[in-house]
């Protein structure tokens, strides 16, 4: 990492193309471009972190403190939950549904700000970076930053008692894949739009349905029939159930399994169209 | 020009517009007068129609006269084609005109151009000409800045020349030019020194680093003169002293930034 | 040819009301963006289906004033108050930012008749219209699911107009120093904890007794308060002084908008 310590202040990091470590002579043999886009964009995290934890960690405790714990305190009947209180079940719940709803939002705007407004991406494919490698490390990169904001979540959980499973430590894994099987879709629709018309549209009346009805909050099976089949296909209420067991120890090993496949295989689907679209936006 | 326009209070002076105060009349003042600012500041949200009318209704038109008012100038405009389209895909000539058609909905008596013709291309610009010739001669008074002097020379019949904010001259252009330049000016190139020869040629030399311009009432009187003298230039060229040469006898030929 | 002087068709003088023309300008633009309109009150219907009648069956009862009444119910008025918020602090923090850096529309404006005070009534109000119309269409929604007990709970359309200019005012005001689209992160980090604490999905008795003061101190929990009151005919002289909370905002805000377009569109 040539330009690890670099100290600049969040927002004035200069475009990809300028930086050392993408100057086509560097790069050593043996290693991959996509490897170092990740490197790249690793290294300016260390002066962007900061918003993306805030988000990352603020919102799930604040769904925990409010409706875990505020709204748990009226709810007396549990038996249809599984878990002792309500916060138990929301709080590992919120962890895959916030997950889904900020890969949603990081598919929209900032994927399109990177591809057209800011020229970032453009910059990068100056290097032999592939349309597909930026596809791909433009997804993985999303779930690392889920990932990490995750685990601090996770952390916090613990502290409020709400852990009871070493498995835990897993949580934010799926909670980042989570993150991908939306990222990935609405980055590759994302990449083929012109402007953002439409995207408030799509955060609104799309993440925040499946958001609510992902069953962090309630049983989907609560849900009308279709509502819940809705659900049952979209890959957060795949997360949200995997997230729990994993946090509150009680694995079902096939299900869950089940729920891990179908979270890969909108990851993989989403990924496909991406390469597809991000290859048109870019040699266009 | 903000001052002008009556939207910043003044900072010194004092200044009167159709006879009235601009801290006390702005409105009126407003009422009466068109603005075009040095940069498109067209109403993305609507269409071109609409940024016509929703102005003239700021003006005070009802919605009628207001639509009415929006047809004339978009035939003035040369944009009737585009009335119902989105502001952002126009052209840069497009947009100008817009603007200019906008300023127009008062019918104002005094329009303020703020270079208004910056980063267009030869044909938008002489087309934007005519339309403000055109407007000049139904007797609308034009206040306009421009560093494009060839704009000035088309436009202006009182000019005033503006350096670090002190006004330097005064006058119409033929004034300007007979007053602070010569009729005519002889760019002459030289591949090893400027003799010194040249300097009883005409009223005053300019030595650049390139080539050396000569101010001289009669050009090819002055160059027969010269090869008379055995003077021979690598080459030479003579035209009419425009107000470029007026502003750069004025201002200077240093950057001013 | 155009015609130039046509002195008698145009007025000598500004309309009354001139503000009124800076709102014609916003519905004229949202004519085309109505589904975002839309969009804006459908994402409210989303909370009071999801936590309203989905975490009602886990919930049960609530008590307002003495009553009994079921949760959905009791989550809906607070639902009115956040919406107005919403559509409030949307329109008055992201738009008009919009407009007062990038498209310049208020530059646009102050060459003509119009006053400052005119461009920031006008968008005030606009934004205090939009969020009248979420409330009202709100509140129909909550109607036809029979949540609505009391004719009173009309009266949650004006409280709404009330949270709307308040929320409108402040935001302008909070707009005018933003540097760029990066700080309206921090508008949105705000916004969030509001929308969840504000007493909206459980009543101010489930804080620990220090932090009761400091929930009653934000702004939405007076207009999820106020709404409630109204939405079960339960108010009393006692809210007036939600009233006054809001009038005060908004009085603050608009004066502290005024004081900073000046210094940015006029100097």
């Amino acid at each position: 990492m040539s330009d690890a310590g670099s100290t600049l202040p969040t927002g004035s990091t200069p475009a990809v193309a300028s930086r050392p470590s993408f100057a086509a002579g560097v790069i050593p043999s043996g290693r991959s471009s996509l490897w170092h886009f990740l490197e790249h964009q690793f290294s300016r995290y260390r002066t962007t972190w900061r918003p993306t934890i805030v988000s990352g960690l603020i919102s799930p405790v604040l769904f925990l403190l409010t409706i875990g714990f505020g709204l748990g305190s009226q709810i007396d009947d549990t038996s249809t939950l599984g878990t002792d209180d309500y916060a138990a079940f929301v709080g590992p719940g919120v962890l895959a549904a916030v997950a889904m709803l900020q890969g949603g939002q990081l598919g929209l705007w900032p994927t399109l700000g990177a591809l057209k407004w800011e020229g970032t991406y453009q910059a990068v494919l100056s290097t032999p970076l592939t349309a597909t490698e930026l596809a791909t490390g433009h997804i993985l990169w999303i779930g690392f930053r889920i990932t990490v904001g995750s685990s601090l979540y996770v952390f916090v959980l613990a502290l409020f008692g709400l852990v009871t499973s070493p498995l835990a430590v897993l949580a934010p894994l799926v909670a980042g894949m989570v993150a991908m099987s939306f990222a990935a879709p609405v980055s590759a629709f994302s990449a083929s739009r012109d402007s953002d018309e439409g995207f408030s549209l799509i955060s609104r009346l799309i993440f925040t349905p499946l958001f609510l009805f992902s069953g962090a909050f309630f049983p989907v099976s609560q849900l009308p029939v279709v509502v819940s089949w809705i659900s049952r296909v979209t890959p957060a209420w795949h997360g949200v159930e995997v997230c729990r067991h994993l946090i509150n120890g009680e694995l079902d090993p096939l299900n869950d399994l089940i729920h891990v496949v179908v979270i890969l295989a909108w990851i993989l689907t989403g990924w496909l169209v991406a390469r597809r679209t991000f290859t048109n936006r870019l040699s266009a | 020009m903000k001052m002008v326009s009556t939207v910043s209070p003044l900072t010194e002076g004092t200044l009167s517009i159709f006879g009235r105060s601009p801290d006390r009349e702005g409105r009126e003042i407003r009422q009466r007068m068109g603005v075009v600012p040095q940069e498109d500041n067209l109403d993305q949200e609507l269409t071109v129609k609409e940024n016509l009318v929703i102005y003239a209704r700021y003006f005070g038109l009802s919605w009628s006269a207001a639509k009415a008012r929006a047809d004339e100038l978009l035939e003035f405009a040369q944009l009737a084609d585009r009335a119902d389209a989105k502001v952002d895909p126009l052209s840069g000539g497009m947009k100008r005109r817009l603007t200019i058609a906008r300023s127009l909905v008062n019918e104002p008596e005094l329009v303020l151009l703020d270079e208004p013709t910056t980063g267009l291309d030869p044909q938008a610009r002489h087309l934007l000409w005519e339309r403000l010739y055109r407007l000049k001669e139904q007797g609308v008074t034009l206040l306009l800045t421009t560093h494009y002097m060839d704009e000035a020379e088309q436009l202006s019949d009182r000019l005033l020349v503006m350096d670090q904010g002190k006004i330097v001259a005064v006058g119409s252009p033929t004034e300007l030019i007979a007053e602070h330049v010569t009729k005519e000016v002889l760019e002459l190139r030289f591949v090893d020194g400027t003799p010194t020869e040249l300097n009883a040629l005409g009223h005053r030399t300019e030595q650049l680093p390139d080539r050396v311009l000569v101010y001289v009432d009669d050009g090819d009187a002055a160059l027969s003169h010269m090869y008379n003298e055995g003077v021979h230039p690598t080459g030479s060229l003579i035209r009419r002293a425009t107000l470029e040469d007026v502003f750069l006898a004025l201002t200077g030929r240093s950057l001013n930034e | 040819m155009i015609a130039l002087r046509q002195a008698a068709r145009l007025p000598e003088s500004a309309t009354r009301f001139p503000a009124r023309h800076v709102f014609e300008r916003n519905v004229l633009s949202y004519r085309r963006l109505w589904l975002v309109f839309v969009a804006g009150f459908i994402e409210p219907v989303f909370y009071l289906l999801g936590l309203g009648v989905g975490l009602g069956q886990l919930v049960g009862q609530v008590e307002v004033d003495g009553m009994s009444v079921e949760y959905a119910a009791y989550v809906a008025p607070g639902l009115i108050a956040s919406s107005a918020m919403n559509a409030a602090v949307f329109d008055s923090t992201f738009n008009f930012f919009y407009k007062l850096k990038y498209a310049k529309t208020f530059d646009a404006m102050l060459v003509t008749p119009l006053r400052l005070g005119d461009v920031v009534s006008g968008e005030v109000a606009w934004s205090m219209t939009r969020s009248g119309i979420y409330a009202a269409i709100f509140l129909g929604i909550a109607t036809i699911l029979g949540l609505v007990e009391s004719w009173w709970a009309l009266l949650t359309i004006p409280a709404a107009l009330l949270i709307g200019i308040a929320f409108s005012a402040v935001g302008t005001a909070l707009t005018s120093f933003m540097r760029s689209w990066h700080d309206f992160d921090y508008i949105q980090l705000g916004l969030q904890p509001l929308f969840l604490a504000s007493t909206t999905f459980f009543p101010l008795s489930v804080y620990p007794g220090w932090a009761e003061p400091l929930v009653q101190a934000t702004p939405l929990y007076h207009g999820v308060t106020l709404c409630r009151n109204l939405a079960f005919g339960a108010q009393g002289w006692g809210d007036l002084w939600h009233v006054g909370y809001f009038v005060a905002m908004a009085a603050l805000g608009v004066a502290f908008t005024k004081g900073r377009l000046r210094t940015l569109l006029m100097d």
